[in-house]
């Protein structure tokens, strides 16, 4: 049988891939972008995991709604995206600096 | 090692690999192409776990929508991929390291000590009869009524947010104002011209 630690780590290795993949790819917005869906896809599998395990169907409401805020956020985000390149025709994250932070 | 525990250990090799492709690969198309492996894995490990509804919901949502959404603009921006790159190498020892604490303090956390078999013991599988999509909708429509609609509002303002950032005017293209069109006289259009009959 397979083990509610086996899910949880499988969540865990994603998590931190992608975590790895903000550190490797800080100028690339668009790949940002991916690593952060992939976050939440391990955060999903922690949910569904421990909702199997538990006999609740609650878990599985919770991925629901994180799917529809994700699936809003990356609409959001690419439009972001695309008016940005239309102005400054780069998406290089540190040619953004026009508030000097 | 069971039937199911393979078919586990298979989709989860396949959405570990497809992620560090993700987070590695140099052009972005193939970084996209790469999640949608990742997406489609881990449905395959939401089935083994009995959310059947969410599985294929990822399917359709994410890599029907969202991942389709994400080609479009990777294939519509022209990128330099050089100057996006530099840096890859430098950053890689401390990203490295970063994930490494990471994924060894969950490991100590959520490993077999504190949820394996004997911790948590594995539910007995739904018979036939069991319906996912419809314990959810029981739930869903019930108890998480007021939720659901706010992320009906949610969605929605997605949507209006999304189209008010990229519609532009330009000056140059040429449309018609119906409401001027319907607004017009005779008076605006028509000029009677007085003048000698000439033979």
């Amino acid at each position: 049988m397979i083990a509610l630690s086996d899910y949880l780590i499988l969540g865990a290795i994603l998590f931190s891939l992608s975590v790895t993949g903000i550190f490797l790819n800080r100028k690339n917005v668009i790949i940002l972008l991916m690593c952060v869906e992939l976050m939440l896809l391990a955060v999903n599998m922690n949910f569904i995991a421990f909702s199997h395990f538990h006999g609740d169907t609650v878990g599985q409401v919770f991925v629901f709604f994180i799917l529809t805020v994700a699936a809003a956020e990356a609409a959001i985000g690419l439009a972001i995206l695309v008016v940005l390149f239309r102005n400054r025709r780069t998406i290089n994250v540190e040619d953004l600096d026009t508030l000097k932070g | 090692m069971t039937f199911e525990k393979f078919v586990f250990y298979v989709f989860a090799a396949i959405l570990v690999f497809a992620a560090t492709m993700v987070i590695t690969r140099r052009n972005p198309v193939h970084s996209a192409l790469f999640l949608v492996l990742a997406f489609f894995s881990s449905a395959g490990i939401w089935l083994l776990a009995e959310a059947e509804f969410l599985a294929i919901v990822l399917i359709l949502v994410y890599v029907g929508a969202v991942m389709v959404l994400f080609l479009f603009v990777v294939m519509m921006l022209d990128i330099d991929l050089a100057t996006l790159r530099a840096g890859f190498i430098k950053y890689m020892p401390v990203g490295l390291l970063v994930a490494l604490v990471m994924a060894v303090e969950m490991f100590m956390v959520v490993g077999p000590s504190n949820f394996g078999l004997d911790k948590v013991p594995a539910p007995a599988a739904q018979g036939p009869s069991y319906n996912n999509t419809e314990e959810l909708g029981n739930v869903l429509y019930t108890v998480y009524m007021y939720p659901f609609e706010i992320a009906a509002v949610i969605l929605l303002v997605g949507i209006i947010a999304a189209i008010g950032l990229t519609m532009r005017k330009r000056p140059e293209t040429k449309f018609q104002d119906p409401s001027v069109q319907v607004k017009v006289k005779k008076a605006d259009r028509l000029r009677v011209v007085k003048m000698e009959a000439e033979d």
